[in-house]
């Protein structure tokens, strides 16, 4: 039976692992190597790299670590943050990535995520989603930039139309849950769960153990993404996926 | 030594990073002279059946890889390095394979989320040295959307997914592939390529 996936998220600006806190300010947590190897330990199932600078300068930085992760690490990398072009996801893989995650690229060019998926194949294209509750309540739309901008684009429009085009995989971020530590977005992620045949992936919210367990034991993703949590070492990779199994949720065994 | 093929299908980063740390010299080459002397063939690979054959015709790989097959070295294909050793592939299009392994490799058209992506158990059909220090039901990384259908006799282990149960190692004499990726498989993942360094250093 395949087992649900706890990832840790390592936002990385300049070549370090950074966390925002409290909406103000970012923390800088760590080297990503070590880091990563750190969950890898621990039985993380995958570990995401999140380039939160995504400036031009940066991409051989970035190209650096993700050479260095991909040779170290023994589980899979997934790695997002400013990709643009089909010649950004070719230098990621190139460098050792397994899976590419992009965002507002797909938005202003949908094709990308076709030809990506055609040239590389759909496994390695994670379509990530940041939105938010509409104001009328009657579902939710798609923003960019960080949040700051509303692309009109209904969430379950988007989900679908990109599975269509090729998506393997969606990491969905719900802004409303984001920062707020009090647990995942559980409506938003059936929706789409309801909406998609591919694998889904929690984002938002998460603030304890009991929130990964409750977003396993209400929704059908297939993962939780978590950064926090781990980083501030407020629980290990092995605390969540013990307590999963207490309560009957099946997750990798560690050797 | 060993050598992973480079054919341009995939990054070889991993792969070559795990053989480090198990302390295997693995050297990633399409080069006719190294290939010879190899003791053992990786054949990694991601991407579709097509393009991965068309570039092992492109290289001259196809004929120099029955060679090796005929002469008993040890061959290991990973995910789509795997599939391409049975005999035809039905992605994008009906395509022949290396033909190493009796079998054929199509979508699969189950009730389940796919691409099968993730960690999950390891069921043995039979005894083989691959698997000689894994144990029944540990975890290995799969991410596929095609998979292959094999006899009993080349089946060594598969995984449930939904009621389907996913091939997961098949073997034929020196040849044997894994749909999963011990290079990303942690600990188990390392195992199963040690019992590989262990065969071809014998």
């Amino acid at each position: 039976m395949l087992t649900k996936r706890i990832i840790p998220c390592l936002d990385i600006k300049d070549g370090k692992v950074v966390k925002g806190v409290n909406f103000v300010g970012l923390k800088e947590v760590g080297d990503p190597i070590e880091l990563a190897k750190k969950y890898d330990l621990q039985c993380a199932d995958e570990v995401v790299f999140l380039d939160i600078t995504a400036s031009y300068e940066n991409r051989n930085i970035m190209k650096d670590i993700i050479e260095r992760g991909a040779s170290e690490l023994t589980i899979p990398l997934a790695v997002g943050g400013g990709i643009r072009t089909l010649d950004d996801f070719r230098m990621i893989l190139a460098s050792g990535a397994d899976k590419v995650s992009v965002n507002s690229a797909a938005i202003n060019n949908p094709q990308l995520i076709k030809e990506a998926a055609d040239e590389f194949g759909v496994q390695c294209v994670v379509i990530a989603i940041d939105a938010k509750k509409r104001d009328d309540q009657s579902g939710w739309d798609v923003y960019v930039k960080g949040g700051r901008e509303n692309t009109g684009l209904d969430l379950i429009e988007w989900v679908t139309k990109c599975e269509n085009l090729g998506a393997g995989e969606v990491l969905l971020t719900s802004m409303d849950a984001d920062g707020t530590k009090a647990g995942y977005d559980l409506d938003m992620l059936n929706a789409v769960c309801n909406a998609v045949d591919i694998p889904v992936i929690a984002s938002g919210g998460c603030g304890s153990i009991q929130d990964i367990i409750e977003v396993f034991e209400k929704t059908d993703v297939d993962a939780a993404l978590v950064a926090s949590l781990f980083h501030f070492n407020e629980a290990t990779v092995e605390e969540v996926r013990n307590e999963c199994r207490k309560h009957g949720i099946n997750v990798r065994r560690a050797m | 030594m060993i050598v992973i093929i480079d054919y341009n299908v995939g990054n070889l980063k991993s792969v070559t990073g795990a053989f480090k740390r198990i302390g295997l010299e693995a050297i990633v080459s399409r080069d006719e002279k190294v290939i010879r002397e190899a003791k053992g063939i990786v054949l990694p690979g991601v991407g579709t059946f097509p393009t991965a054959m068309k570039n092992l015709e492109r290289f001259h790989l196809v004929s120099l890889l029955k060679e090796r097959k005929e002469a008993g070295i040890p061959i290991l294909g990973i995910c789509l390095g795997m599939q391409i050793l049975f005999e035809k592939g039905y992605e994008v299009e009906e395509t022949k394979g290396l033909g190493f392994i009796p079998g054929y490799v199509s979508y699969m058209d189950i009730d389940e989320k796919i691409p099968h992506m993730g960690w999950n158990q390891l069921h043995k059909t039979q005894n083989h040295l691959l698997l000689k220090y894994v144990h029944e039901n540990e975890d290995v990384y799969f991410v596929h959307s095609y998979m292959a259908h094999v006899s009993d006799e080349n089946l060594v282990a598969y995984s449930d997914y939904g009621s389907t149960k996913v091939t997961a190692l098949v073997q034929n004499g020196n040849v044997m592939g894994c749909q999963f990726h011990p290079e990303k498989s942690g600990k188990v993942g390392q195992n199963i390529l040690r019992a590989f360094k262990e065969m071809v250093e014998c």
